[in-house]
């Protein structure tokens, strides 16, 4: 039979029938409900295993608090662990499945934990698995792991989108009840900028669940008269099933937004937005919490909380059971036997631990004062309870109220601590909440409806005016006093009964009893010893009850003992929120360089240098290996000529009277004086000596320069520059602005560089040797006036220049280069050759400018200047810094010229040893950095750092990598394999 | 956080990079002495380690590139003010 617990009225649309599975089997709801409702209407108390003891656990709560009926959710790529049937949204098609047990939910073959718990109590671990200590990551952390826990993740990459969004508002209100929707109607009034977010899909909080009046109607009735007025100002935003889960700096808050559960396999809207909301102000009205009371069994199916039992009711139209029975320490737990009696429920008890007089009479049901619920029975779903005086009840609800706790997490994100009112039995707010902050109604304590609803009206008045804004003078709402008398009851002793604290985490009293008795005084050790508030539910439920029974146990007032510290999230938010669109190629921004295209078509295949995406080799027909490829393009280089795309380097235009003085302050070397239209190398350093970046920069004009970075260390650089002028030097006159993504650029290297570049510059620039000598620099036009700048410099160690043009040229002139060049065999090459080259030139280049080189270990000591400061100048002196021991950059190359060919990988990451050693660190005398085979020497070569290097060319020493499982005999040389002299560059 | 910058407003700091204290700023000039060795190592590396209002170098990368200062307890993450590092700079003595 379907829906047998569903009775009469409520919020759902029962002409909207929704079907849904759990666990395999067909049920069905209607639109309004959650899963969870949706669940006790068909009788379905039994919903998953416990953490620990796999004990059979049942729906709890009706929201967010939830700390047993945690699903998953959907199956493939969607599914998703750890759901909360309380706060998903009843949708057509949904698929839940009960997690943490192996075999049927009913029989969980792993309850069999249940019968060993006096051994696997709080720490158990600790103390179980100490011997023998190799089997804790082998054999005990996977078994635990295998036994304990919640939900298993889907394995595969996550098919939803995720979002983020930025609101800015005046005033924030967290919350939609009683007490947000009046701050917020006094807010809004006054023309401020509001936002009013809820958790729920429905706004109005427990106004929808409860059968109090407002103003003379229904509650759920005002609240919605109340949103539907919100909802037509302009400058009010409502964000219905939206969480504040974080309170950050400065009015910014985390908002998750659920969006569109249903439809997702067709959809690319997203699931889930992350919002993050800059508000001037914050009202919190988070309303209050539900807690338990310990007392023994208190974990069995259909023992829920009573205001979550009303909710069910009231709300969703769905009776907990057919004879219900309520256990309370408070009045408000009356208000669920007299609801559900309304509602033509069978009350069969209620039990009051206070001894006072009866707060109402309950048609039907058995009344006890000063009595307590000491023990349960009923394995899969309750069937009775025992109480202190003996009797035993046939009941298959019982709702329970240990008491409302004030929901005042958000208030202790900037390290607020709470403050124990022994009025109401609960925590309340300090005055510490975050800046901009504040709290009413039951949020604050004020758990007395009406005067909840005025003190929210009025601080959303107070805080518009604040802010300047001048709200209208609106009456408050008005609703009957009602009491809240609480008596603190956090448990019966229980003899032999587990009384349980968390359920999530299945945390007894016990337990607790023991981690104090142990030593554990302080409550974050409680925490951490006993699991107790851990998990996705944070103890929204438990952790007063646990704090109260710690007082306890150490004699102490429940301020002495404390809350643990709150931190966002408030409640659990998926990774995906976080990273929103930022997954797969999102995940950075992608930067192609303009002749992107062409290099597609020439089949370049690519690689990630600085988010760029760079050509790495060109494969030919035929060429099977890369290496083929690249040693082509090295050799048809340096025979003939080739075209490198290095539009990634970094470029920036400087400008101003100053700028030559300023190089100087950042260039190890001389810069003072260099003239217009010339090129000069410069070596950067940090303040600590060590080198920072290499490049070049050229003198346009008497006043207009042009420097490059390497692609890694672009935006590092230009930074460290702007740093350098604008907070050293800030009356230099220097002017800055990085154009990497204004110019394209193209190295041309090899002999027959400057007749194919003869095609290409217009004809009235000279640039033969004598008219454009090396390290020559000068603004030219291509192409018939296209404006571009020529740098003769080479990297290659050839004959060569670099090109460039603004970025939408690129690609023309790219072609142009090709197709001048045809006649010269023109060869394009990629990243791998240029490697090749660089290193048979002895260019340090990345691994070699680590962070922890200095330019004497780079062997460029000759390099710097003595006469002036600059960064790194004086620190670079120091005499660690000097020590002829340090590791310096110097050349190797294999004695037999064949080793390594016949291995395919070559000396990089290879460490270095005196002939004799053993390859042990103590041995150790330095590593290969870089290292390629070279087409031109004919084997393997490499650069790398050795003791002393720089004094040591002719010895031998070995190259061993453990890794790759390789140990040769390399000779010391100089970094310059290739044409020593420089011969080359200068034709 | 929020850095109200002096020409474009209220940012948020997502849109900056963090250097470090105002220390910085004050960079030794004496290269030439023997003794300025001890200066530059103070310079660099030692640094007062503080629980309340602090000056400290902020850099608007994802904006207009200026360098600021701006002046925030590291206990509440409350900024009192913030300057261009430029103007602050010069006030310190630097100048050319």
């Amino acid at each position: 039979m379907s829906q047998t617990n569903r009775k009469d009225g409520g919020l759902i649309n029962k002409d909207k029938t929704l079907t849904f599975t759990f666990n395999g089997q067909i049920l069905r709801g209607y639109e309004g409900d959650t899963l969870a409702s949706a669940l006790l209407a068909n009788n379905k108390h039994l919903v998953g295993r416990s953490f620990k003891y796999h004990r059979p656990r049942g729906i709890v709560t009706v929201g967010s608090e939830e700390p047993n009926a945690i699903m998953e959710i959907g199956s493939g790529a969607y599914k998703e662990p750890n759901t909360r049937a309380t706060v998903t949204q009843l949708y057509n098609g949904l698929e839940a499945n009960s997690q943490n047990h192996r075999g049927p939910l009913g029989f969980d073959l792993m309850a069999i934990t249940d019968f060993f718990s006096p051994m696997l109590g709080a720490g158990f671990y600790y103390k179980t698995f100490m011997w023998p200590k190799a089997f804790w990551e082998k054999i005990y952390e996977p078994a635990i792991r295998n036994s304990a826990g919640l939900g298993t993740l889907a394995k595969e990459p996550d098919p939803d989108t995720y979002d983020k969004g930025f609101r800015y508002c005046d005033i924030l209100i967290i919350g939609a009840g009683a007490s947000g929707l009046s701050a917020a109607l006094t807010a809004a009034s006054s023309g401020a900028k509001v936002i009013l977010a809820d958790e729920d899909f429905i706004m109005g909080g427990r106004l929808n669940s409860e059968t109090t009046k407002i103003d003379g109607t229904p509650g759920s009735e005002w609240a919605k008269n109340a949103v539907d007025k919100l909802s037509a100002m302009d400058n009010v935003t409502l964000m219905a099933d939206t969480t504040i889960f974080g309170v950050y700096d400065h009015g910014i808050y985390g908002a998750l937004e659920n969006r569109s559960s249903e439809s997702r396999a067709n959809s690319n809207k997203p699931r889930q937005v992350n919002w993050r909301i800059y508000a001037k102000r914050s009202i919190l009205c988070a309303g209050a919490i539900e807690r338990s009371i310990a007392f023994g069994n208190n974990d069995r199916p259909g023992i829920m909380l009573a205001g979550s039992v009303r909710s069910y009711m009231n709300r969703f139209a769905v009776a907990t059971g057919q004879k219900v029975s309520v256990y309370t320490n408070n009045d408000d737990g009356w208000q669920t036997a007299k609801d559900l009696r309304t509602k033509g429920v069978k009350v069969v008890a209620v039990i009051d631990s206070r001894s006072i007089s009866p707060v109402m009479g309950i048609q039907g049901a058995e009344i006890f004062m000063g009595t307590d619920v000491v023990d349960t029975k009923g394995r899969r779903r309750l069937k009775s309870i025992k109480l202190s005086n003996g009797k035993t009840i046939d009941t298959d609800s019982l709702a329970v109220s240990g008491g409302w706790n004030p929901n005042l997490h958000l208030t202790c994100h900037h390290r607020g601590i709470p403050i124990w009112n022994e009025s109401i039995a609960s925590f309340v707010p300090d005055d510490k909440a975050p800046p901009g902050m504040s709290v009413a109604g039951r949020a604050k304590g004020t758990m007395v409806l009406n005067d909840a609803i005025k003190e929210a009206h009025d601080l959303g008045a107070t805080v518009a005016s604040e802010l300047g804004f001048k709200p209208k003078d609106l009456k408050a709402a008005s609703t009957p006093v009602v009491a809240y008398n609480i008596v603190a009851n956090w448990g019966v002793p229980s003899g032999k009964n587990r009384a349980w604290v968390d359920f999530q985490n299945d945390v007894t009293a016990k337990d607790v009893k023991l981690a104090n008795q142990e030593g554990f005084k302080s409550v974050e050790h409680v925490k951490r010893y006993t699991t107790l508030g851990m998990a996705t539910d944070q103890g929204k439920t438990a952790n007063v009850l646990g704090i109260g029974i710690m007082a306890e146990n150490m004699g102490q007032s429940m301020q002495e003992t404390g809350t643990t510290i709150f931190r966002p999230p408030y409640n659990p938010v998926a990774v995906g929120a976080f990273a929103g669109r930022r997954r797969g190629m999102e995940f950075y921004p992608t930067r192609y360089t303009p002749s992107h295209k062409w290099s597609e078509e020439q089949g370049a295949v690519f690689v990630e240098v600085g988010m760029w995406y760079r050509s790495q080799w060109f494969p030919q027909p035929g060429e099977t290996h890369w290496r083929q490829s690249v040693d082509r393009e090295v050799i048809q280089t340096r025979s003939s000529v080739g075209i490198c795309d290095v539009t990634t380097l970094g470029k920036i235009d400087i400008k101003g009277s100053d700028v030559s003085e300023f190089l100087n302050k950042v260039y190890v070397n001389a810069f003072a004086k260099l003239p217009v239209g010339k090129t000069r190398y410069g070596l950067m350093l940090r303040e600590d000596g060590m080198a920072m970046d290499d490049g070049t920069t050229a003198r346009l004009s008497e006043d207009h320069f042009v420097m490059t970075t390497t692609t890694a260390n672009a935006v590092s650089v230009y930074r460290h520059l702007q740093f350098c002028h604008q907070v050293l030097w800030p009356d230099l006159d220097v002017h800055m602005i990085s154009v990497t993504e204004q110019y394209a650029q193209y190295a041309v290297a090899g002999p027959n560089s400057r007749k194919l570049l003869e095609k290409i510059v217009d004809s009235k620039h000279d640039i033969s040797n004598e008219g454009f000598p090396f390290m020559a620099a000068a603004e030219i036009s291509v192409c018939g006036g296209i404006p571009a700048r020529l740098f003769r410099i080479s990297f290659s160690g050839e004959l060569a220049y670099e090109i460039a043009v603004p970025t939408r040229y690129g690609d023309s002139l790219m072609r142009a280069m090709m197709e001048a060049g045809e006649e010269f065999n023109v060869v394009p090459y990629g990243t791998e050759a240029l490697g090749v080259m660089r290193i048979e030139k002895g260019h340090a280049a990345g691994p070699e400018l680590n962070g922890q080189t200095s330019a004497y270990d780079l062997g460029m000591g000759g390099m710097v200047s003595g006469k002036k400061d600059f960064i790194g100048y004086k620190l670079g002196l120091r005499e660690e810094l000097q020590r002829s021991d340090r590791m310096q950059m110097v050349g190797f190359k294999p004695v037999n010229k064949s080793d390594l060919v016949d291995k395919g990988f070559s000396m990089a990451g290879s460490h270095l040893l005196d002939l004799r050693d053993k390859p042990t660190t103590e041995n150790d005398q330095g590593w290969i950095s870089s290292s390629i085979y070279s087409p031109m020497l004919g084997c393997y070569i490499g650069l790398g750092f050795i003791k002393n290097g720089l004094n040591r060319k002719g010895e031998f020493v070995r190259a061993v990598d453990l890794v790759r499982g390789s140990d040769i005999e390399v000779e010391i040389c100089s970094p310059h394999f290739y044409d020593p002299e420089g011969g080359r560059l200068r034709v | 956080m929020i850095i109200n910058h002096p020409l474009l407003g209220p940012r948020d700091s997502e849109e900056f990079v963090y250097l470090g204290s105002t220390d910085l700023i004050n960079r030794p000039t004496n290269w030439e002495e023997e003794a300025s060795a001890e200066d530059f190592y103070q310079y660099q590396y030692i640094r007062d380690n503080i629980a309340g209002d602090h000056q400290e170098l902020w850099y608007h990368e994802q904006g207009d590139q200026s360098w600021l200062v701006v002046s925030r307890n590291t206990l509440t993450h409350e900024i009192t003010k913030v300057e261009l590092a430029q103007d602050v700079a010069r006030t310190m003595g630097r100048g050319k």
